[in-house]
């Protein structure tokens, strides 16, 4: 991209991000302000998408809590984020896992990765 | 009437503002622009200040040109723009250099820019016509329909909307807030988007 552009967003950018992809199961830390409260709130599930570049980069991690699917998109370099932690390297064949939204329960099992 | 701003859009990208939210933003490499001439009611007939931005190189100026900026004793400029001024006139002398820093975070701006050209568009691109239905059995699609009366008036009225070019053409966006100033680099944020692709001219002013 542009080179000035780069430099605006430079300062924002962070550089402690680990290494995830798709099928991985993560677990993000999400800063949520209640009136003047800050709390940590976890959010975990595997990642089925990474998208964008530079400080428009954004992940889209999938749950399904309680039978109900759920999908939360972050923008990777968002203040928000504390922490993401990756608990579990899968063994996926595409980078988009948008077939995970058809199966449930045992179907919807990705594979470990040992290697990674 | 206040002074404003020579720039060019570099493009958008976005930002995360203080309460963490996604601001997007177009980035503008704004100024320096030098007050090349002071026009007073005296002489003119009317107060303002006359601008330039961007070098240019001498070979390409015309000689009228040329000697509008050889009696200022200034090298020649790609643009030049007059900001109409009425007291502040005083406060500011040929040679000044004028810099993104005339803007502070948080005040609003108007930008002023030439849109992308979108070339010879129909009615419902250019004037937000509905159209007919695609299917069902419909026979009108994306036509005008009907431009008017049969004997009275006997014509198409002035002004009627018709397909035509569209684009390439000035427009102000009004009330953009300033996000960030640097005035060093030369580099001004706006929230939100502006008039024209990226590497157009911009005009940047304050919007009170």
């Amino acid at each position: 991209m542009n080179q000035i552009i780069d430099k605006v967003t430079e300062g924002q950018l962070k550089k402690d991000i680990p290494q995830f992809s798709s099928g991985d199961t993560v677990k993000v830390q999400l800063k949520i302000t209640e009136g003047n409260k800050e709390r940590l709130q976890d959010f975990v599930g595997i990642v089925i998408r990474r998208r964008g570049s530079g400080i428009q980069k954004t992940f889209t991690v999938r749950r399904v809590s309680f039978g109900v699917g759920m999908e939360k998109v972050f923008p990777l370099h968002s203040p928000s984020i504390e922490k993401i932690d990756v608990q579990r390297h899968g063994k996926v064949r595409r980078s988009r896992l948008y077939y995970l939204r058809q199966l449930s329960g045992k179907a919807a099992r990705i594979k470990e990765d040992r290697h990674r | 009437m206040t002074v404003g701003l020579l720039g060019r859009k570099i493009g958008m990208t976005q930002i995360f503002d203080a309460e963490r939210r996604v601001v997007p933003v177009t980035v503008i490499k704004a100024g320096p622009c030098i007050v090349i001439q002071k026009k007073t009611m005296g002489t003119d007939g009317y107060d303002s200040i006359q601008v330039g931005f961007e070098d240019m190189p001498e070979r390409l100026v015309n000689k009228p040109m040329m000697g509008h900026f050889k009696t200022k004793g200034m090298s020649p400029k790609r643009t030049l723009r007059e900001f109409r001024i009425k007291k502040l006139a005083e406060e500011y002398n040929v040679g000044d250099i004028i810099n993104a820093d005339i803007f502070k975070v948080g005040q609003r701006v108007n930008v002023i820019g030439i849109t992308k050209g979108k070339g010879f568009a129909g009615v419902i691109k250019r004037h937000g016509f509905s159209g007919g239905k695609d299917t069902h059995g419909s026979m009108f699609h994306r036509a005008p329909g009907s431009i008017g009366q049969s004997s009275q008036p006997s014509r198409t009225l002035k002004g009627t909307k018709l397909p035509g070019r569209m684009g390439n053409k000035q427009n102000t966006v009004k009330n953009l807030r300033v996000v960030m100033v640097d005035a060093e680099q030369g580099i001004l944020l706006v929230r939100g988007a502006v008039p024209g692709h990226k590497g157009v001219l911009l005009t940047i002013k304050s919007s009170v």
